[in-house]
């Protein structure tokens, strides 16, 4: 994918928050000349006070473009704009404060040593936002408040809560500056049922509340659907569709995504003998060596030569719905 | 006991009133609390629970496999006629790999890094067999091949780091299944795989059950799965059963507020974005089990009975069975005694 007009996603409006054009994230692997192509060349974007979902298998590079947004890595290549400037090279410093993220284990990205007051507050000691002792406490308050639990946990460590609980001080930790914009990286796949249930509701209520964005990356795809305005399909590092919630899984167009849709284990007995369902044959390629076109075609029971020749376009098929597929046009 | 477990012949397995704590210095975890269940041949059986809820220390116990500081501290345990909990370490090392066999949740942990599939392959069915080697290499070769695994000669000479986790875990199925056992445990196959791979390997089960009849036992707390691959199902909280019965009886009658939570705080597949109703709190700790029903501190109907007294097992519909005092409110029922068997 180039970074010509038409696979951005769609064109930048007034509210978009982050835009991401062409990004890719390469990286060296020891004994390997070829690079492993994380990212190659995703565009998209995210409008303010929504929340955009990413899904794919592990390795598509769905975490890779969490991070690579908040520059924790550097991008190979690829613009990436925040509230209109770009930020592809700017120091972060300042944007750090607007853009966090929360990460899947809430089991090791707690550091053990710190009291949950400290790890809250910690923040707001870098970035010297507060005048007095006192006002440290408060805002560290607040933010425990915010995501469920009181002061008197401040002087205890991660190892006296439980998953869900860790899970919260992690959001804690997050929105102590204030922040715009969150990078929800998995924040549920380590917890159990009951309590990701707990996690996910507090994730919309702040959203509300605090006028959040959120870039939700998780491999659930019935969580993803419940909690993101749109969502976007990665394979092999790059994005196939991404549509409005709903239409992307009432109306799959691309083939991978109408695999992954058609296999999501129901529970209700009715729902679950589904005629349509579609088992990929095969495995994910390697990033390293990825095939020629259409990184898709080596599973897709629908490729043609054509699929192998040329990596198809992202291309607008119905209002806000894009996929990327030679199929599309009937040519495959 | 022993005239139960013989009473019912086609019972491949039969668990009574299992009791399994671990001594820790902080005390006896109680991890499993009086469990009773009976296995057809042939059944698939799903158990699901959280994290704690006792579902893999149960079937950790019927391998025999139980590590200190744990131990079975009451109940029984027949399998094919046999008492497990009395077998010498000899006769379990005969029923392990061959009569019961078992599939764990991470397949790149469970195949030994420095020994090549067919040797891992050989040795499992060599062990419990009179085969020659190159007898059993071809039995390896025939394994891999039903398990989908294209060009099984060379994946015999391969190590398991050059297989995915996909493959290692069709691997892990191919060794379980070479000595046709009469129970396979899969113990959260499929929760570190992709939902595409899952897919692949959950057909595979279905296939793998329909063409050996081996009964299954699968642990999951994904109840997508159980429905798709079981007819029956347990529910366990706090090492205890608190609801089992058909697939379509867990669904659509569910009865125990528990499993109600559970199917509450799944998110709807669906257009709507009702508010998900988590169960508030937090797991019970094992260390201190509360007095009376385990889920009392976290269930919206609790009763004052339930703070007291455990709640007896009732006979909700045939074959459904589930653990709460409700039941006599609702309909004066007294079915105390029924166990979650198949009735």
């Amino acid at each position: 994918m180039g970074t010509d007009k038409s696979d951005r996603g769609a064109a930048k409006t007034e509210k978009t928050l982050l835009q991401v054009t062409g990004l890719k994230q390469h990286f060296r692997v020891a004994g390997e000349r070829a690079p492993l192509k994380a990212v190659d060349g995703v565009s998209m974007y995210i409008q303010k006070g929504e929340t955009f979902g990413l899904v794919g298998e592990s390795g598509c590079g769905k975490s890779t473009i969490g991070r690579t947004i908040l520059r924790l890595y550097e991008p190979t290549d690829g613009v990436i704009e925040y509230d209109g400037v770009d930020i592809t090279h700017v120091n972060m410093k300042p944007y750090r404060k607007r853009m966090q993220i929360v990460f899947q284990d809430p089991y090791s990205s707690l550091n053990p040593r710190m009291t949950v007051g400290d790890i809250v507050g910690e923040p707001l000691d870098i970035n010297k936002t507060y005048r007095s002792k006192k006002e440290r406490y408060d805002v560290i308050a607040d933010r425990l408040n915010l995501v469920g639990l009181n002061t008197e946990h401040m002087n205890r460590y991660p190892h006296e809560f439980s998953g869900g609980q860790r899970q919260r001080i992690s959001i804690a930790r997050a929105l102590a500056l204030n922040p715009e914009f969150i990078v929800c990286d998995e924040p549920i796949s380590a917890l159990d049922v009951s309590i990701q249930a707990q996690v996910i509701n507090k994730f919309i209520e702040l959203r509300q509340d605090l006028g959040l964005t959120y870039l939700f990356i998780a491999h659930d795809l019935a969580v993803v659907r419940y909690i993101s305005n749109r969502i976007g399909v990665m394979y092999l590092g790059r994005l196939v569709e991404s549509a409005g919630a709903d239409e992307l899984f009432t109306h799959p167009a691309h083939p991978y995504t109408q695999a992954l849709l058609s296999v999501i284990p129901i529970p209700d007995p009715k729902m679950n003998t589904r005629p349509d369902r579609i088992i990929l044959e095969g495995e994910v390629p390697s990033p390293i060596s990825p095939p020629s076109g259409c990184y898709f075609r080596t599973r897709c029971r629908y490729a043609t030569p054509l699929c192998a020749e040329q990596t198809p376009v992202m291309q607008e098929i119905g209002a806000g719905h894009w996929a990327a597929c030679h199929g599309l046009n009937g040519t495959a | 006991m022993s005239a139960d477990a013989l009473d019912g012949r086609d019972h491949l397995l039969n668990i009574q009133n299992l009791h399994i704590s671990f001594f820790t210095p902080a005390g006896e975890v109680k991890a499993v609390n009086g469990v009773s269940y009976t296995l057809r041949k042939g059944e698939v059986l799903g158990i699901v629970g959280e994290s704690g809820s006792g579902k893999s220390v149960s079937v950790t116990a019927l391998m025999k496999l139980l590590a200190y500081p744990g131990r079975v501290v009451d109940g029984s345990i027949w399998f094919d006629g046999k008492d497990i909990l009395v077998q010498p370490s000899r006769e379990m090392q005969k029923i392990r790999g061959k009569d019961i066999s078992m599939i764990f949740q991470d397949p790149m942990t469970s195949l030994n890094p420095v020994y090549t599939i067919g040797n891992q392959l050989i040795e499992t069915i060599r062990r419990h067999s009179a085969m020659s080697n190159s007898a059993a290499r071809q039995r390896g070769i025939e394994m891999l091949s039903l398990v989908g695994i294209n060009n099984p000669a060379r994946r015999m000479r391969q190590y398991p780091h050059a297989l995915s986790g996909g493959m290692r875990q069709r691997v892990m199925i191919a060794m379980a299944l070479s000595c046709s056992p009469k129970l396979l445990i899969a113990d959260e196959p499929t929760t570190s795989l992709d939902v595409t791979i899952q897919a692949q390997i959950l057909a595979l089960m279905k296939k793998m059950r329909q063409e050996t009849g081996t009964a299954i036992m699968l642990i999951t707390h994904d109840l997508g799965i159980v429905t798709e691959l079981c007819d029956r199902v347990m529910i366990m909280y706090a090492g205890k059963i608190v609801e089992s019965g058909s697939v379509e009886d867990i669904y659509y009658r569910t009865s125990h507020p528990y499993t109600k939570g559970l199917l509450d705080c799944l998110p709807q597949n669906s257009e709507e974005r009702a508010p998900l109703r988590p169960i508030e709190g937090n797991p019970v700790d094992l260390l201190d089990l509360p007095k009376g029903c385990g889920f009392a501190s976290r269930c919206d109907k609790c009763m004052k009975i339930c703070l007291r007294e455990t709640p007896p097992d009732f006979l909700v519909g045939d074959g459904h069975v589930s653990s709460c005092w409700l039941h006599t409110v609702q309909n004066g029922q007294d079915g105390r005694g029924n166990h979650h068997g198949n009735g």
